[in-house]
C-alpha cells in the first residue's frame, strides 16, 4: 500500500491573549525581520500546549513536530483531550489554516467535513442546498447532478426537497449536509466528531458509509472522536494526541486504553486524611479489597469473588438508618452496576463509633479493566439524600484470570463474560 | 499552502506549507471552483428576494427615489450646474455608477467577517466569494441600467440628449468601476480581520467620498484650486467619460480615463497581495 498523506514535522503556532492590542508593533517587527530576511522574531518563544499550567509565553504551539504518514485505506483515528491539538490538526489538513512549521503532502483529492451543512443557506430549498454545499466541498456542479438521486435517498428528505432548509428539522439538515460529503469521493476523508449529532440509525449508516468507502473504494479516512466505542468499530489504528504531540500509535485498542490511562487522575489507593472523605459526621478510614476475604491486598482478578471492605467513623450523636452503595463504573465512567443494599432490602442502622460495610460480589465475570468505583451513604430516610459520597474513590485493576480456561479470551472487545456452554446435537 | 505537482517519483498532489506565493492570483483553482462562483451569485440574487412581493424591483426602486430626492435637494433647493443635462439622467447616471462601485466595495470588504464560519470549516481559493460578489452586483446594475436606458430614451426621443462614439467605452468604464470596488474591498477586507476599527471607517468613508466624487455635480463647476484633488481621485474619471459619451457634456480626457485605469490595476494588484496573504492566516486572527 501506498503513502497517501505524509506530515513531515507539522508544527502551528498560535499567539495568546487578546489579539489587537499591541498587534501593530509585532506586525511592523516581524516585518522588519522578513525584509532584513532574519527569522521570525516570534517564532522563536512558546511552551508546550498544556492547558493546565499558566505560561508567561505569549505563543502557543498547538501542534509541536507531527510526523505521520497514512497508508491508502486506512481509517484512523484520531483521539486525544480538548485542546489536544486534533482539531487543529484537522484545520491544517482541511487547508483551513496553514501550518507554521513543516509539510503536508497529499496523494489525491481531499475532502474534509469538519461540519455537517457547511454552507447551508436557509432561505435556499433542499436541492438548491445540495449543489451549493456540494461544490463547497470541491465537487462540481455536473458531479452532484449525478449523485443527486443517490444523495436524496440517502438522507431520506425527497418529500421535502424544494422546501426551504428552515423549515427542516435539525436532524434532517444533518441528514443531508452528511449525505452530500459522504458521496464526495475523495482519496483522503476527514471526518470530525460530527456522527454525534444524528439519531442512532443514522450514526450506524454513517459509520456502515465510512466503512464501505474505505473497503470498496480503496479511500483513506481520518476520523476524530470522543466516542471510544465508535472510534473502536470504525478504526483498527489509532493515534493518541497529548499537548500538541503523537503521544502514541498502534492498534486503535491499546491506544483507548492508554488515553484512559492518562484520563483518570484517580490512584488506586486513597488517602484516609482526605478531607472530603469526612462528610456529615460521617468519616471513610479505609478501603481495601480483594479476593477474598482473607487476603484483601488491593489485587484482584476476575472470575472470583471480590470483596469490598470500607471502615467508616460515625461521629453523630443520633442513630442513623443507612443504605451503603459501592457503584462499579467502567474506565470511561459510563455506570455499569451498583452494589446497593437496598437491592436487597437491607438497611443497617449506624450509632456513635466505628463500623465496616463488607460487599462480597459473587463471580465477578467482567471483562479485565480498569474499573472506577464510587462509594455512597445513603440515608434510608429522606430517600435518596446521600449522606456520604465518594466519586471515583479508587481505580480498579482487574486482572485476567483464564476466565474459561482455554487461555483464550475477547479482552479488548468484550465487557462481560458470560459463562456459557455450546453443543451440536 | 501551496499547490505544486513535484515531478519526481514521489509525486504528490498537494503540499501544504507555510510559504506561498502572494503574487499570484492563482486562476487555475478559481476556474476549477467556477461551479461555485456561479452559485454563490445565485444564491446572492435568490435569497434575498425570498419572501419578498417586490423581488427584484427593489433594484429600480431605490436608484429612482433617490434620483428624486436628489432632483429636489441638489437641482431645485441648492441649484446646483448639472452641465445643461437634464437632472433627473443626469442623478441617475451618477447613482447607478456609483452604487455599483460602493456596494462591490461595502460587500466584499465583509467578506471574512461574513464568511468567517464557512471559512473556518473548508477550503476553496477564497477570492470565489468577493468575484462572486462583483457579478451579483453586476446582475444588480445591470437591472438598474435597464431602468437608466428608459428614462435616457425618454429624453433622446424628446431631442434633449444624444449620445457619441465615446459609448463604446461604456464596458470598460463599468470594469473600471468594478475593479476599484473589487480592488478596495479586498484590501480593507484583508485589514478588517485585523483591525476592526476600518470596518466603522468605511461605513461612513464611503458616503463621505460620494462627494469627492462628481455624482451630484459636474467637473466643471468645481473650483480650480480643489480640481486637482477631484481629478485625483480614480472615480472621477470614470464618471466624467460615462456621462461625457452619453450626454456629450464637458470634454473627453484621455489623461483622466487612463489614469483611473491604471489606479485601478495597481490597486488591484495591491488588494490581491493583501488578499492572499490574509487568507492564510485570517482564521486565527479573526
Amino acid at each position: 500500500m501506498k503513502t497517501v498523506l505524509k506530515l513531515e514535522n507539522v508544527s502551528k503556532q498560535y499567539r495568546l491573549g487578546q489579539i489587537g492590542t499591541g498587534t501593530i508593533s509585532h506586525d511592523l517587527n516581524r516585518w522588519w525581520a522578513s525584509v532584513r530576511g532574519a527569522e521570525d522574531p516570534y517564532a522563536l518563544v512558546g511552551g508546550v500546549n498544556d492547558r493546565s499550567r499558566a505560561s508567561s509565553d505569549e505563543y502557543v504551539w498547538a501542534l509541536k513536530d507531527i510526523n505521520l504518514e497514512v497508508k491508502q485505506g486506512e481509517i484512523l483515528g484520531v483521539i486525544g483531550k480538548n485542546g489536544a491539538g486534533k482539531s487543529t490538526l484537522l484545520k491544517l489538513l482541511s487547508q483551513v489554516t496553514q501550518p507554521s512549521n513543516g509539510s503536508i503532502k497529499i496523494k489525491g483529492r481531499i475532502a474534509s467535513l469538519l461540519e455537517v451543512g457547511t454552507g447551508f443557506h436557509p432561505e435556499l430549498t433542499g436541492r438548491e442546498n445540495i449543489f451549493l454545499n456540494g461544490t463547497i466541498l470541491g465537487m462540481t456542479r455536473k458531479e452532484v447532478k449525478s449523485k443527486l438521486d443517490e444523495i436524496v435517498e440517502f438522507a431520506g428528505v425527497a418529500k421535502y426537497l424544494d422546501t426551504p432548509t428552515k423549515r427542516y428539522s435539525s436532524g434532517m439538515t444533518v441528514r443531508l449536509g452528511f449525505a452530500v460529503a459522504a458521496h464526495l469521493d475523495p482519496e483522503i476523508l476527514v471526518v470530525d466528531e460530527v456522527l454525534a449529532v444524528g439519531d442512532i440509525e443514522f450514526q450506524q449508516k454513517a459509520i456502515g458509509k465510512m466503512q464501505d468507502v474505505s473497503r470498496e473504494g480503496g479511500r483513506t479516512v481520518l476520523f476524530v472522536s470522543h466516542n471510544m466505542e465508535s472510534i473502536l468499530n470504525l478504526c483498527p489504528k489509532s493515534i493518541l494526541l497529548k499537548n500538541g504531540m503523537i503521544d502514541s500509535m498502534g492498534e486503535s485498542s491499546i491506544i483507548i486504553e492508554e488515553y484512559a490511562k492518562q484520563n483518570t487522575s484517580i490512584s488506586s489507593g486513597f488517602s484516609p486524611d482526605a478531607i472530603q472523605y469526612q462528610q456529615n459526621g460521617i468519616q471513610l478510614l479505609d478501603f481495601v479489597y480483594g479476593n477474598s476475604a482473607g487476603t484483601l491486598n488491593n489485587s484482584i482478578i476476575n472470575g472470583a469473588n471480590i470483596v469490598f471492605k470500607a471502615k467508616f467513623k460515625y461521629s453523630n450523636k443520633s442513630a442513623n438508618q443507612i443504605y451503603p452503595v459501592i457503584v462499579i463504573n467502567d474506565k470511561y465512567n459510563q455506570r455499569i452496576s451498583a452494589l446497593s443494599s437496598l437491592l436487597l432490602k437491607k438497611k443497617f442502622e449506624v450509632n456513635e463509633g466505628v463500623f465496616t460495610v463488607i460487599w462480597e460480589l459473587k463471580d465477578c465475570n467482567l471483562a479485565p479493566s480498569t474499573y472506577l468505583l464510587d462509594l455512597f451513604i445513603v440515608d434510608s430516610v429522606s430517600s435518596n439524600q446521600k449522606l456520604f459520597e465518594a466519586n471515583g474513590l479508587v481505580k480498579l485493576q482487574l486482572g485476567d484470570s483464564d476466565f474459561y480456561g482455554s487461555g483464550i479470551t475477547n479482552a479488548k472487545r468484550d465487557r462481560i463474560y458470560f459463562p456459557f456452554s455450546v453443543d451440536i446435537v | 499552502m501551496q499547490e505544486s505537482i513535484l515531478g519526481t517519483n514521489d509525486s504528490w498532489d498537494l503540499v501544504i506549507e507555510p510559504k506561498k506565493n502572494v503574487y499570484s492570483l492563482n486562476l487555475k483553482s478559481i476556474w476549477n471552483y467556477r461551479d461555485l462562483l456561479m452559485l454563490f451569485v445565485r444564491r446572492d440574487f435568490v435569497s434575498v428576494f425570498k419572501q419578498t412581493i417586490l423581488g427584484p424591483l427593489w433594484f429600480v426602486i431605490q436608484p429612482l427615489f433617490t434620483t428624486l430626492i436628489y432632483t429636489i435637494v441638489f437641482g431645485n433647493l441648492a441649484n446646483l450646474a448639472t452641465d445643461g443635462i437634464p437632472q433627473p439622467v443626469f442623478y441617475l447616471s451618477g447613482i447607478i455608477l456609483w452604487n455599483y462601485f460602493s456596494e462591490c466595495l461595502m460587500k466584499i470588504s465583509d467578506t471574512f467577517m461574513v464568511n468567517q464560519a464557512l471559512f473556518g470549516k473548508v477550503y476553496f481559493p477564497r477570492m470565489v466569494v468577493p468575484l462572486s460578489i462583483v457579478i451579483s452586483t453586476f446582475l444588480k446594475f445591470g437591472v438598474q441600467l435597464l431602468l437608466f436606458i428608459c428614462v435616457y430614451l425618454y429624453f433622446f426621443f424628446n431631442g434633449a440628449v444624444a449620445p457619441n462614439v465615446y459609448i463604446l467605452l461604456l464596458p470598460l468604464l463599468v470594469v473600471n468601476m468594478a475593479g476599484l470596488g473589487l480592488a478596495l474591498g479586498l484590501i480593507v477586507s484583508s485589514l478588517t480581520t485585523k483591525y476592526k476599527d476600518l470596518k466603522f471607517l468605511i461605513q461612513f468613508g464611503v458616503q463621505l467620498a460620494m462627494y469627492a466624487s462628481p455624482i451630484v455635480y459636474p467637473l466643471s463647476v468645481v473650483p480650480e484650486k480643489y480640481k486637482l484633488l477631484l481629478v485625483l481621485n480614480p472615480a472621477t474619471g470614470v464618471i466624467e467619460t460615462f456621462r461625457f459619451a452619453l450626454f456629450k457634456a464637458g470634454e473627453f480626457n484621455l489623461f483622466a480615463f487612463g489614469y483611473s485605469f491604471l489606479v485601478m490595476i495597481f490597486l488591484l494588484f495591491v488588494g490581491i497581495i493583501f488578499f492572499n496573504k490574509n487568507e492564510k492566516s485570517f482564521i486565527d486572527t479573526v
